[in-house]
């Protein structure tokens, strides 16, 4: 979630073995999101992280890791509000490499070039939908429900994994309730990248060092794990 | 009732499809562009994990609408159950000068309009085979509604509700809990209907293959508008014909409140294609359409108070049912199209037409009508059909303590 602490943070998620960083652009009223993600969105608001002042964390961010793949990720409203087009091009030139809209499925503004979305209840038509239109990778809804930890890693991945096989030759990252690194290593067994929201945010509070340990202990979890076939 | 003789006239609706007589038939573009949009507003901005489940609900709603045997049961139980038709009552000492015709959705069962678009939704759950039920509530009247219809078909019933909402509309909360409904406090942003709202979304895209979201006012993502409002219609469509009866012509002007909209936009339909004037009266710190700009909030486009950001903003109002900062996204084309007003009414404006209806007429109505109410004396012309959406039980102790 974007705040003052958010290049520091970010490079010490890179340190930790980080290959792409999501920054939050907070909601408020944040429908895909869990207590943990909500409450960060709610400080975040509170203070002043409005999409000007995140557009400028990105901005900050990328002079600190100019290599590293940066992605907001945020609702439909903050696009709304500060023109679509203009919200997209001004996030790439404060270094954004692609965009992630959690309320904006496939169909609705096609034109906007954006990291899609898949979900278990998602129908083969509709992920094939979704992998034409999506922006280097797709996205895997790993379970059917908000962000937040979850005890095992969820049984509808491998299903997805394998339908979304079919639909599309691009990377599929998995992304919700993964929060150990034996979930993380789980996952990465059938995905090709894992995607880790509500346990990184709470690592980030506890500052850089927790954030950076975190992380690598998702790498080294992952660097085991064996290559999806 | 939802059979019987209705206007011909047609009405627009958020797409085409046909309908029996009580569910009106698409007909005259309200000028809709794509699918489930008016306008420029509408659409769907959910999560992709629902959208099969709204796919399944349209493709549901229209094999519905089309069969004889769902509107005939959804009229039987409009009637037989709910007490449809609902009486047109004259005010006259509330409005001296004016024939002012009250539409009593206040005498149907549960108190509120609210249970024409639960009895609707639940036969529709039922037909997807759903087990359970998941509704937000502001006054507890659509909560009230949702358990009712709940107890009434054998569902499972969860309803969210603001913890300030359920301290101010507690008659409500102990009704909902003995038909059976597990309500659910929200407790954190601005604890009433907004936030209930985002629960009850967020607790259905856990549980979306065995839970039906049955929401309470004509907003969401489509086809939520269109359902709700063609579920409402019946108020329209019977009040055009009583007060036809009553009066030997239309009404000069109907006017309803607003909060999500849906006991407006069933009491427009009646009358959209007329020469009518609409007036909806919407809560003055509330007032997503006097004050609103184009956001996004509960997964359509549509007139919100929101800062320029795109932030959504609390609400204000003495009435937990107008307390919400959205609005349907047919009403935001309406207001722009100019084919309908929008007012506000203070919260005192708001209790003095609650005082004054209650002394001139022995009517206790509900906060949310009240705020209509308040506006019809500084209306210019005579012949007015107000919508009184519901009764005032719910409301004595916040009344009592002003
Ligand atoms: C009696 C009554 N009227 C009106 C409303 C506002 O809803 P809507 O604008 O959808 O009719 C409510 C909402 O709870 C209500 O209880």
């Amino acid at each position: 979630m974007c705040g003052p602490d958010t290049p520091e943070l970010a490079e010490a998620a890179a340190e930790g073995g980080a290959d792409l960083l999501e920054l939050g652009f907070p909601f408020s009223d944040p429908l895909a999101d869990g207590p943990v993600i909500r409450r960060a969105a709610e400080r975040a608001l509170a203070q002043g992280m409005r999409t000007g002042a995140c557009l400028e964390t990105l901005a900050a961010t990328r002079a600190r890791l100019p290599e590293t793949p940066l992605v907001p990720m945020t609702y439909s409203s903050l696009l709304e509000a500060y023109g679509w087009e203009r919200f997209a091009d001004d996030a790439r030139a404060a270094g954004a490499t692609s965009l992630i809209i959690v309320d904006l499925p496939a169909d609705e503004r096609a034109d906007l070039r954006r990291i899609q979305l898949v979900a278990p209840t998602s129908t083969d038509k509709r992920i094939r939908l979704a992998g034409e239109r999506t922006d280097g990778w797709l996205y895997l809804v790993t379970l059917t429900g908000t962000t937040g930890a979850r005890d095992g890693l969820s049984p509808t991945l491998a299903g997805l994994v394998e339908r979304a096989r079919t639909a599309t030759k691009l990377p599929l990252y998995a992304g919700f309730g993964i929060s150990t690194p034996e979930q993380a290593r789980a996952a990465a067994e059938l995905a090709d990248g894992v995607v880790v929201g509500t346990s990184a945010l709470e690592a980030a509070e506890r500052g850089p060092a927790a954030l950076r340990d975190y992380v690598k202990s998702l790498r080294t979890a992952l660097d085991a794990a064996a290559v999806p076939a | 009732m939802l059979s019987g003789t209705g206007p011909e006239s047609p009405v627009p609706t958020a797409a085409s499809g046909g309908g029996g007589a009580g569910l009106r038939p698409a007909g005259a573009d309200a000028g809709q562009g794509r699918e489930g949009t008016y306008g420029e507003y509408g659409g769907r901005f959910v999560p992709e994990t629902l959208i099969p489940a709204l796919d399944e609900l349209e493709t549901g709603w229209r094999e519905a609408k089309d069969d004889d045997s769902f509107r005939d049961e959804l009229d039987r139980l409009g009637r037989d159950y709910g007490g449809r038709p609902t009486p047109l009552t004259l005010a006259e000492r509330f409005a001296p000068g004016k024939r002012l015709y009250l539409k009593r959705e206040d005498l149907l069962h549960t108190g509120a309009h609210k249970l024409n678009n639960a009895l609707g939704q639940a036969l529709l759950a039922r037909r997807l085979g759903k087990q359970r039920i998941v509704a937000e509530t502001g006054a507890g009247q659509h909560g009230v509604a949702a358990a009712t219809v709940c107890a009434r078909f054998g569902f499972e019933c969860v309803v969210y509700m603001g913890a300030e909402d359920m301290r101010r509309q507690r008659p409500n909360v102990e009704r909902m809990r003995l038909l059976g409904a597990e309500v659910r406090p929200v407790e954190f942003g601005t604890r009433t209907l907004k936030e209930a709202t985002s629960e009850a979304i967020r607790d259905w895209i856990a549980t979306v293959e065995t839970t039906h979201y049955l929401i309470g006012s004509c907003v969401g993502p489509h086809p939520y508008p269109e359902i709700v409002r063609e579920l409402q219609a019946v108020i329209g469509h019977e009040a055009r014909e009583q007060i036809l009866q009553a009066e030997g012509h239309l009404p000069e002007v109907a006017v309803a409140c607003v909060g999500g909209g849906s006991n407006a936009i069933g009491l427009f339909a009646g009358f959209l294609a007329d020469d009518v004037r609409l007036v909806g009266v919407e809560a003055g710190g509330a007032a997503s359409l006097g004050t609103g700009r184009t956001a996004v909030l509960h997964g359509s486009r549509s007139s919100v108070l929101a800062d320029e950001d795109g932030q959504v903003l609390d609400a204000e109002s003495i009435s937990a049912g107008l307390d919400y900062p959205g609005s349907g996204p047919e009403h935001a084309f309406l207001r722009d199209s100019g084919r309908a007003e929008y007012a506000t009414a203070t919260d005192d404006e708001a209790l003095a037409a609650f005082r004054r209806l209650a002394r001139t007429e022995g009517i206790l109505p509900a906060l949310e009508p009240a705020h209509a109410l308040a506006r019809v004396a500084e209306l210019d012309e005579e012949v007015v059909l107000l919508c009184l959406s519901g009764r005032g039980d719910k409301d004595l102790e916040e009344v009592l303590s002003r």
